[in-house]
């Protein structure tokens, strides 16, 4: 059956030779052909394919495809450990001021002093949100922030005479945590969650020892549980010469109530494309600053922002005399735009309205939590933070996998939440409504979780089969972890 | 789930098949049902000698990447190359196609630390 417009086509396959979207007037200067003004090895060979369509097509093209994809702007994500919180829009505005979006990074410092300060100013916020000495906003990720964190704990006991060997993570860690500390050059050393699911002292005494250079801690946890016994750990941390580094993947539990220095951290990286609401996912790209104690400043990554006093007048400046710096992470200074966006927020909150942000997002979580615990396993049944995860043992028994009922809610214009992670809840539902969503959305999402629970016995062929909704049904995902191949076309030459 | 008699398991999901001084390992039909599709099997090289609990190779599967731990010690002889190409193998037939591993048992003697598929069956709750 044909439809209209035909969103099956992508953007090349619409293009038709000569159609525009654009009239440029006449400049009155002659044209000259390129080879005379740019050097022959620097040309294309032929000219870029460029899609030839109408301003009112591109709309359309983008507006449906828009509409095909599940995001925070159309519906409810409660992504577990995600934080997939909603953007503001004013974040959009402030990045486009073209005095950040036409900067370039090879500018001279004084000409890009706003900039600059911006960046200044953002690192001294993180740092004070943080509890911490300095931050360096130039890893692009959360796991970029990791790495950038072992190579600072490196650095450190390099500098202190003796390298050790080993980082402690918790079996609840993030994926992520393992793959940098093995990236850096340590081997990972795996400490069991006790039976409440924190962290317990004796549990890591008994692995800890003086060639442990780090232990690795999300807090709160993913369980979503807060580590009640932080102040005790970081003192075994401590006491054998090793440091505490917090993955802050779960930091929008935290803000303007506990920061993560005054518990003993020594390093944290900050997802700003999670807590400070910069774009996430496939529409990142994001930024994961580390913030370090005073002991760990001289080794973060060049250039650093400097701010220089004389008299009443202050200027910024790049600083690349750092000995001890690990080096660059990334090309010029990390992903400036998107710094930018999470100053914003930061200064659209301003302190209590930060707080305000982490108070009602524990609120909503416990509101979930309480509402969905009569219908599904909550294996760790206290009071959470900002996410909690529920067990699909109870359906699993009933014929109905985790993952069937994780797809039935896209049905229901719901993404999925976080599944099958962490790894030590069977059939793990891991659920994080964020700060925003009003008290209709939370009800609307408990009921589709019961009638889903409901469907489990009633309907459970629907269930496997799910969904139905989508521009797309179950895919293969064997084919699509293995087999993954997104390009239009490949046979191109430039 | 299949669980067939006449195989020794593992609490870690492995199962050894044994025929003279050789042993067949592989993972379980439950291991495979809650690891889902499987997309790779890292194995050890052949003349390789592994010890009983120690890791011998990694599966990589949609939800999680897990250790393979070998329940018995010995002297890799043979691994299937089939699974490189065909991981989904483990799933389809994790008792016969699906086989990892054969190794030149060291110690018969650690066989008997092993479960029968009575015992194995009880431990996974079927």
């Amino acid at each position: 059956m044909p439809t209209m417009p035909d969103n099956e086509l992508n953007i090349f396959e619409k293009s038709r030779h000569g159609r525009r979207g654009l009239s440029l007037p006449k400049n009155g200067i002659d044209a000259k052909p390129l080879e005379t003004l740019i050097e022959k090895r620097f040309l294309r060979n032929k000219p870029p394919e460029l899609p030839e369509v109408p301003e009112s097509e591109v709309v359309r093209h983008f507006v449906g495809l828009s509409m095909k994809n599940h995001h925070i702007d159309k519906g409810f994500y409660p992504l577990g450990s995600c934080t997939m919180k909603y953007n503001p829009k004013i974040n959009e505005r402030t990045c486009r001021l073209p005095g950040f979006s036409c900067a370039h990074p090879f500018q001279n410092d004084s000409t890009v002093q706003g900039a600059l300060e911006l960046m200044f100013s953002t690192a001294e916020y993180l740092s004070e949100i943080a509890g911490m000495h300095a931050v360096t906003l130039q890893p692009v990720a959360g796991a970029h922030g990791e790495l950038c964190g072992m190579l600072i704990t490196r650095k450190y006991h390099e500098k202190q005479g003796k390298q050790r060997k080993y980082v402690i993570l918790p079996d609840s860690a993030h994926g992520t945590n393992p793959a940098s500390v093995v990236c850096a050059g340590f081997q990972v050393k795996q400490v069991k969650s006790s039976a409440d699911g924190t962290l317990s002292p004796d549990d890591l005494r008994a692995v800890i020892d003086e060639d442990t250079a780090a232990v690795m801690l999300t807090n709160p946890n993913t369980l979503g549980l807060f580590e009640t016994e932080i102040e005790e750990i970081a003192k075994i941390v401590h006491d054998v010469g090793a440091l505490l580094y917090m993955d802050g993947a779960n930091l929008n539990a935290q803000l303007g109530i506990v920061r993560p220095g005054d518990l003993g951290f020594d390093i944290v990286h900050f997802n700003l494309h999670k807590t400070f609401s910069t774009p996430h996912g496939g529409g990142g790209p994001g930024s994961g600053p580390v913030g370090v104690v005073e002991k760990l400043e001289s080794f973060l990554p060049v250039p650093v922002v400097t701010k220089r006093t004389d008299g009443n007048r202050h200027s910024f400046h790049l600083s690349y005399d750092r000995p001890d710096s690990i080096g660059k992470l990334h090309a010029f200074y990390g992903n400036f735009g998107v710094v930018v966006r999470a100053c914003t927020y930061i200064l659209m909150n301003g302190g209590e309205g930060l707080r305000e942000v982490s108070e009602a997002a524990v609120i909503n979580a416990n509101y979930l939590k309480e509402k969905l615990r009569g219908k599904f396993d909550l294996p760790y049944p206290q009071h959470c933070m900002h996410e909690f995860v529920l067990s699909g043992n109870r359906q699993k028994k009933r014929g109905i996998r985790t993952t069937d009922m994780a797809k039935r809610m896209l049905d229901f214009g719901v993404h999925a939440p976080t599944c099958y992670f962490p790894l030590i809840v069977p059939e793990a539902l891991m659920i994080e409504p964020t700060e925003t969503e009003t008290r209709e959305t939370l009800d609307r999402f408990v009921e589709i979780m019961i009638q889903i629970d409901r469907e489990v016995d009633e309907m459970p062929q629907t269930l496997k089969d799910a969904p139905h909704n989508t521009p797309v049904r179950r895919l293969d995902e064997r084919k699509a972890a293995t087999d993954l191949d997104v390009a239009w076309r490949t046979d191109d030459k430039l | 789930m299949d669980t067939p008699d006449g195989l020794k398991y593992s609490k870690d999901h492995e199962w050894v098949r044994v025929e003279g001084d050789i042993g067949t390992i592989g993972i379980t039909d439950f291991a495979q049902g809650e690891l889902g599709d499987v997309v790779y099997v890292e194995l050890p090289e052949a003349g390789k000698t592994i010890s009983k609990g120690e890791s011998f190779g990694t599966i990589e599967a949609v939800k999680a990447v897990s250790e393979l731990y070998s329940p018995v010690s010995g002297e890799v002889v043979e691994i299937n190359d089939k699974l490189e190409g065909d991981p989904a193998l483990v799933n389809q037939s994790p008792y016969d196609d699906g086989w990892m591993v054969k190794l030149k048992l060291a110690d018969p003697g650690e066989l008997s630390d092993l479960m029968e598929a009575a015992a194995y069956k009880e431990m996974v709750g079927e």
